[in-house]
């Protein structure tokens, strides 16, 4: 993975790095609530490794706390996962790696490494980005995690601190280049009215992917090919 | 107090496998279907919108009902400067700021 470090240009490790750095913070909160809403630390611990979903780890800890059964939280968290599949489909083949390393690469896979790879141009720097973007994400998260769970005992509203802000302004920060585009704006305005319209009604999860719906405003029919008609 | 440890477990477990057959169960059939240029292009804005959902539905929503102001405040925050091409460190530390800060105004 040496060849990470020469591919990519400075601006992007540095952006590869703060967003890691914001995921660590993401990781503080979730462990911190997780063992204030009376878990012990192993289940942050390892749900952050193992799962390294942090939506769906938030929403398992806060059914289960609640009274919930584990088993629900994880169909519910399943659902609210269920956006891997189309991501898994947006990356070029061998973004993930190759062998066994694409047993890690595709364990990487998420929000984050996502937007990474695929805005860069060659596959390459997609690879690069990609997996520097997992793998830091892959220490960050658990570590927050870990820590926030340490000093949960003492801290109980992270919310004060407006650490739940984080995660949205993080991938918002992320994908504003491609907003730029009008048509994929206008399209990712659409998807996000129709996810926020559905939320009050259907289960976590679900709503952001009824949002793909509005993938066909940019499945434009294609043009009439002739425009001289036989009769 | 969360007492049943071995149900935890498996349902940690069975999150933990589902979620990374999702992840692979894309890439699989990426690698088997060749897509025309169009169709992938139409894959990553696919990934594009679902992520903006994403943006909106954790800004604004916490369970089934809106957040509070706070936090889509700090978000929108964020978005306008991200939009006027603040370093990323900023952006991001604006929404948690704005959030904080609201807050301790009294804001929910």
């Amino acid at each position: 993975m040496r060849s990470i470090w020469r591919t990519l240009n400075r601006g992007v490790l540095t952006d590869i790095g703060l967003t890691c750095l914001a995921v660590f913070f993401i990781g503080l909160s979730y462990g911190a609530v997780a063992v204030a809403s009376g878990f012990p630390l192993w289940v942050p611990a390892a749900q952050s490794v193992l799962v390294l979903a942090g939506a769906s780890e938030f929403l398992f800890v806060g059914i289960v706390a609640a009274g919930g059964s584990p088993i629900a939280a994880a169909l519910a968290g399943l659902l609210v996962n269920a956006r891997h599949l189309p991501y898994g489909l947006a990356l070029p083949p061998g973004v993930t790696g190759r062998g066994w390393r694409r047993l890690l690469g595709t364990h990487v896979m998420n929000d984050e490494s996502v937007v990474f790879g695929l805005a860069q141009p060659d596959l390459l720097g997609k690879r690069a980005a990609y997996w520097a973007c997992g793998l830091g994400v892959l220490v960050c998260w658990p570590g927050g995690a870990v820590l926030g769970g340490l000093i949960g005992s003492v801290v109980h509203d992270t919310n004060a601190f407006g650490l739940d802000a984080m995660f949205p302004a993080v991938i918002l920060a992320l994908i504003v280049k491609d907003l730029r585009d009008p048509r994929t704006r206008h399209a990712a305005l659409a998807g996000a009215a129709i996810a926020l319209a559905a939320t009050p009604f259907l289960p976590a999860g679900l709503p952001v992917l009824l949002a793909l719906a509005a993938v066909l405003l940019l499945a434009r029919p294609a043009r009439p090919a002739r425009t001289v008609r036989p009769w | 107090m969360v007492k049943d440890g071995t149900l935890v477990m498996a349902g940690m477990a069975t999150l933990a496998a589902g979620t990374y057959a999702f992840r692979s169960s894309g890439q699989l059939l990426r690698a088997k279907i060749t897509f025309p240029p169009r169709a992938a292009r139409l894959l990553e804005a696919a990934a594009v919108i679902l992520l903006a959902a994403l943006v909106a539905t954790t800004a604004l929503t916490e369970g089934h009902a809106f957040s509070g102001f706070a936090r889509p405040a700090g978000v929108l925050v964020a978005g306008v400067l991200a939009w006027r091409k603040a370093p990323f460190l900023v952006v991001v530390l604006a929404a948690a700021a704005v959030t904080a800060v609201l807050r301790l105004a009294g804001v929910p």
